[in-house]
């Protein structure tokens, strides 16, 4: 019930125009790795893959900014089931990497942004080595570049009334960690992927 | 708000469902007949135009038998949809989002409350007059200078086509016309039927017998045989519907050359944003005519002229 009424909401809200570029949704593992410029990133994501698909995927968000109040809290771990991670200070027990393998299982799929914190500026942050290691500890899974676009027009960082434009995702050609690839070389393949669904 | 249900209308919404009925017809056979892929894909962007006619003639229907209110809140979700496509191919800054957020949440629904409530003395003004100072203001005071006269007078252009213009289309429901007392419901059917149909005429004699380019670097569709052909069709046929509004069959026929003269420009105008910003369409949202900006850009243009000319000299 309150799923339905966050993805209606959601879908209103963010107008979004739903690209499959690069392949069709299924219900395969899968980890889409999104350029991050509002806080209704994952929401948007989320709420745009077909239901069947939608059931097992995961947005992977910052626990510090979900558990503040019991609204964020509510919807993270009864209505997202958000895996939340901890990013400024990761130790040996409370390892995003860890927490994010354990998440994927045998079955889920997982949303994130490489970029770690939303940007203001136009051009994406260098991608956080956490992609990489997933990639190498998770052959079996697909990654998939996802592009948000306008979205940060219609709620900006710091703003918590938002503007209904429309916006975009698009889902690109999944891509593969290559034998013997270098960490950088893959984080710079896998952000160009992303880029290059502005194009497409 | 009540209108009256009259024979005239029942002639007028019947005349426009068998001119679809038939259309769809026209539409079928030429789909069994056309061959070849350029031929076959205009056939289905015909087609698909006439399903997407049907829909908004059946919403436009829905709108006007619910009396003046149903109107009123058609045009207001129109104008919200189409304000909606025009910002979103109109670059604005982030010092801009406070505004834009009144002008989503607060102008537009206000105009279209004053609109519903006859208020024509504060309706005709609000939006050229307060929203105008008010909105730079609030950008303003956000702090970010970067551009700030651009912005400022695209989100002022956004706010009078996307939602003063339209709004004058309900609007035709307010006004005191002698003896056409609660029949103004055909007015407003008479206004968006002319301008939609010369839109269409436009399209079909472009189609058929379209060479010479009006303007070849605004839209390449517009040609001067489908200027011509359209203008004249959508003149004879608001002409021949003059016992449906309070012209006479003379005025009638100027008043619809006025709508299809006003409506042809603001196709114009607004294709030449659109290739100004680099895209074909406003958005997606209706099959085979792109987003609700390209349906209704000759409505934004012609609707407040038709109103003023009826109101100065009818009223």
């Amino acid at each position: 019930m309150t799923r339905t009424l966050l993805v209606v909401l959601s879908k209103l809200v963010s107008g979004a125009n739903i690209r499959w570029v690069g392949c069709a949704p299924d219900v395969r593992q899968r980890i889409y790795f999104a350029n991050h410029t509002s806080n209704l990133d994952a929401l948007v994501i989320w709420a745009s893959l077909p239901s069947l698909v939608r059931e097992l995927t995961r947005p992977v968000a910052a626990r510090d900014y979900w558990i503040k109040d019991p609204l964020r809290r509510h919807l993270a771990n009864k209505v997202l089931h958000a895996v939340l991670i901890e990013r400024k200070k990761p130790t040996v027990h409370d390892n995003p990497l860890a927490d994010m393998l354990a998440a994927l299982g045998d079955r889920h799929s997982l949303i994130i942004f490489p970029e770690g914190g939303r940007q203001t500026a136009t051009e994406m942050m260098p991608f956080k080595a956490g992609l990489f290691h997933l990639a190498k500890d998770r052959p079996d899974v697909e990654f998939v570049p996802v592009l948000i676009d306008n979205l940060n027009r219609i709620l900006p960082k710091g703003e918590f009334l938002p503007v209904p434009l429309l916006s975009s995702v698009s889902f690109g050609a999944p891509i593969k960690l290559e034998a013997g690839e270098e960490k950088t070389r893959f984080l710079e393949r896998a952000q160009a992927a992303v880029k290059a669904l502005r194009q497409s | 708000m009540n209108l009256k249900l009259d024979k005239q209308t029942f002639w007028l919404v019947g005349g426009v469902l068998a001119l679809l009925v038939v259309s769809s017809l026209i539409g079928w056979v030429l789909s069994l007949r056309t061959a070849g892929d350029q031929g076959r894909a205009t056939i289905q962007n015909l087609n698909a135009r006439i399903r997407a006619w049907w829909m908004m003639v059946a919403i436009f229907g829905l709108a006007m038998a619910t009396g003046g209110i149903g109107s009123v809140v058609l045009f207001g979700l129109t104008s919200f949809m189409a304000l909606r496509e025009f910002i979103t191919l109109t670059p604005t800054r982030y010092g801009d989002h406070r505004s834009l957020f009144w002008v989503f949440f607060i102008i537009l629904p206000l105009q279209y409350y004053l609109i519903a409530i006859k208020w024509y003395g504060l309706f005709s003004i609000m939006i050229p007059v307060y929203a105008f100072l008010l909105l730079p203001i609030r950008s303003a005071a956000a702090g970010d200078c970067e551009k700030f006269l651009e912005r400022t007078a695209k989100i002022q252009w956004a706010l009078m086509i996307c939602v003063y213009c339209i709004s004058y289309v309900p609007a035709l429901l307010s006004l005191d016309i002698p003896g056409y007392a609660g029949q103004n419901g055909k007015l407003m059917f008479y206004f968006v039927l002319v301008a939609q149909i010369s839109d269409v005429f436009q399209y079909v004699w472009g189609k058929i017998l379209g060479r010479h380019k009006i303007a070849p670097t605004v839209s390449p569709n517009k040609t001067w045989e489908g200027f011509i052909g359209g203008i004249a069709c959508a003149t004879l046929i608001g002409a021949g519907l003059w016992w449906a509004t309070p012209f006479t069959p003379w005025q009638s026929a100027g008043m619809s050359l006025a709508i299809t003269f006003m409506g042809f420009g603001g196709g114009l105008v607004m294709s030449a944003i659109k290739r100004d910003r680099g895209v074909k369409d406003y958005g997606n949202l209706i099959q085979g005519h792109g987003g609700v900006m390209d349906r209704i850009d000759s409505l934004c243009f012609a609707a407040p002229v038709f109103f003023h000319l009826t109101r100065f000299f009818f009223t």
